[in-house]
């Protein structure tokens, strides 16, 4: 657990110096809400209360390909600078640094979405439009939702790493398995936006967190036999 | 040479169980035949829920398939066997193939019963999700020529995907699509929702479709073994000092 800290430290630091992954990954989420919402409607009128249900698909498609972007640029930096090896040979076991490198991606992708959120809302009238928005679930759902993002899309960084065409295989191989993160993360956003807290957003949570913490679990299991060289 | 058999566990001594997997299997598809053909029509789907001695055991197939890929490839990560890598390959193959099957199957049962040939529903969703994380395995084993780290990235992913059996076992549950509900429960209280005499085909079937996993999984696997063996012997041509003592093998043979 200390090492998963300071690997997340090492890599917290980079990312405020250079600030790579953030600016390109808002600049990212920020284009395709744009697109969306072009493609859409305009959000005035009758169009408006067809548009609301569509924020939270808009908001987490942003969040997903952002966090593949993110992903990709989470073992990036040492495999330019041939450091990675020297990372797998500290002491300590290696599901540390999977988790160092999830928190370090995780909070890069919290820092995005507490932008791309408000924003994505905001464009598709579901904020600001005289709906009261419960914020205290949404800030649960996203925290749930960009968590399962971050770590499935963090470990397939990993393996992807050291392969040909590695930028074109992330995704390729990660979406499939955030499909199910992305599903009940758009449920449970839709419902909280069009009615607020209910059993039903509390059952999509649950599978959330569950699919979550095994993926975690999973992940940092298997994490040793993914750097072995 | 025999130190390449004894890396890629060559099994020794002859093989009777494949063959016997073989005929075991055309019996049990043939009764199976029989009885599907001979069982009274549907009041509702006539002749059509025939296709459900098909549809059902081609999508059992494909998670018994999956299951084995994740398994194998746990198996091949604690052992380091490579015997486990080939099934995991030949797995990972036939879901892919019996996906296919169940899709293709599904999509003609769909169109007399739904109107259309594809929905865009839960179930049919996580079903065509799969040909793409087992997609996504079969292209990393491309993309990778050494063989040991083929097999431990393959395996790899192949443990991860198997998480995705259980969110399509469960998709019909979950998100109430058009899909009908699981036809045989397996969960909470074991259950058939269907007449009992559909019951019986359907099980000659899918004992029928389970023993043809295990004959084409140890087919495929002498096939992926065979190769391994002409990928070795290859390998070893390249190097000079191999292809010395080949030839030296040639002027005593």
């Amino acid at each position: 657990m200390h090492n998963a800290l300071t690997i997340a430290l090492k890599d917290w630091r980079l990312a405020g110096r250079t600030r790579d992954t953030l600016l390109s990954t808002a600049f990212f989420a920020g284009l395709l809400l744009l697109v969306l919402g072009i493609g859409l409607g305009s959000g005035l009128g009758a169009e408006a209360v067809q548009l609301r249900p569509a924020a939270a698909g808009a908001v987490w498609s942003a969040l997903a390909l952002a966090a593949a972007v993110a992903a990709g640029r989470a073992f990036a930096s040492e495999q330019e600078a041939g450091a990675l090896e020297a990372l797998t040979l500290y002491p300590g076991a290696h599901g540390g640094l999977y988790l160092g490198k999830l928190l370090g991606t995780l909070v890069q992708m919290l820092l995005l979405s507490i932008l791309v959120v408000p924003l994505g809302l905001l464009f598709f009238g579901a904020l600001g439009a005289g709906v009261a928005v419960p914020w205290l679930p949404l800030v649960l759902t996203v925290l749930l939702g960009v968590l399962g993002l971050s770590a499935s899309s963090t470990f397939y960084a990993a393996i992807t790493v050291n392969l040909r065409a590695r930028e074109a295989l992330l995704p390729a191989l990660a979406f499939p398995v955030l499909i199910p993160v992305v599903l009940a993360s758009v449920q449970a956003t839709r419902l909280l936006l069009l009615g607020g807290w209910s059993a039903e957003v509390g059952t999509w949570l649950g599978f959330l967190a569950i699919f979550d913490l095994s993926v975690i679990v999973i992940s940092t299991l298997l994490f040793p036999f993914v750097l072995e060289n | 040479m025999m130190q390449a058999q004894a890396k890629l566990n060559v099994p020794a001594g002859r093989d009777r169980l494949t063959p016997a997997l073989g005929i075991l299997t055309l019996v049990l598809m043939l009764a199976g035949l029989y009885i599907g053909l001979s069982s009274p029509p549907d009041v509702n789907q006539g002749t059509l829920v025939r296709l459900l001695f098909i549809h059902v055991p081609a999508a059992w197939l494909s998670y018994l398939a999956y299951g084995g890929t994740g398994l194998f490839g746990l198996l091949y990560l604690i052992t380091r066997q490579r015997r486990f890598d080939r099934l995991s390959l030949s797995s990972a193959e036939m879901g892919l193939m019996f996906t296919v099957a169940t899709i293709i199957v599904g999509m003609l049962w769909a169109k007399p019963t739904w109107g259309a040939y594809w929905v865009w529903e839960p179930r049919l969703t996580t079903t065509a999700l799969s040909l793409v994380i087992y997609g996504g395995y079969l292209l990393v084993r491309s993309l990778i020529e050494e063989p040991e780290r083929r097999a431990r990235v393959a395996a790899v992913i192949g443990v991860v995907g198997t998480l995705y059996v259980p969110v399509n076992y469960m998709a019909v549950e979950w998100w109430r699509g058009i899909h009908q509900t699981q036809t045989l429960k397996l969960l909470g209280n074991i259950g058939f929702a269907a007449s009992p005499a559909y019951g019986i085909a359907l099980l000659v079937m899918t004992l029928a479709f389970t023993v043809l996993y295990f004959y084409l999984l140890r087919v495929r696997g002498k096939i992926a073994l065979m190769q391994e063996l002409r990928e070795e012997r290859e390998f070893g041509m390249d190097l000079p000092t191999a292809q010395a003592s080949q030839q030296d093998g040639v002027q005593r043979g």
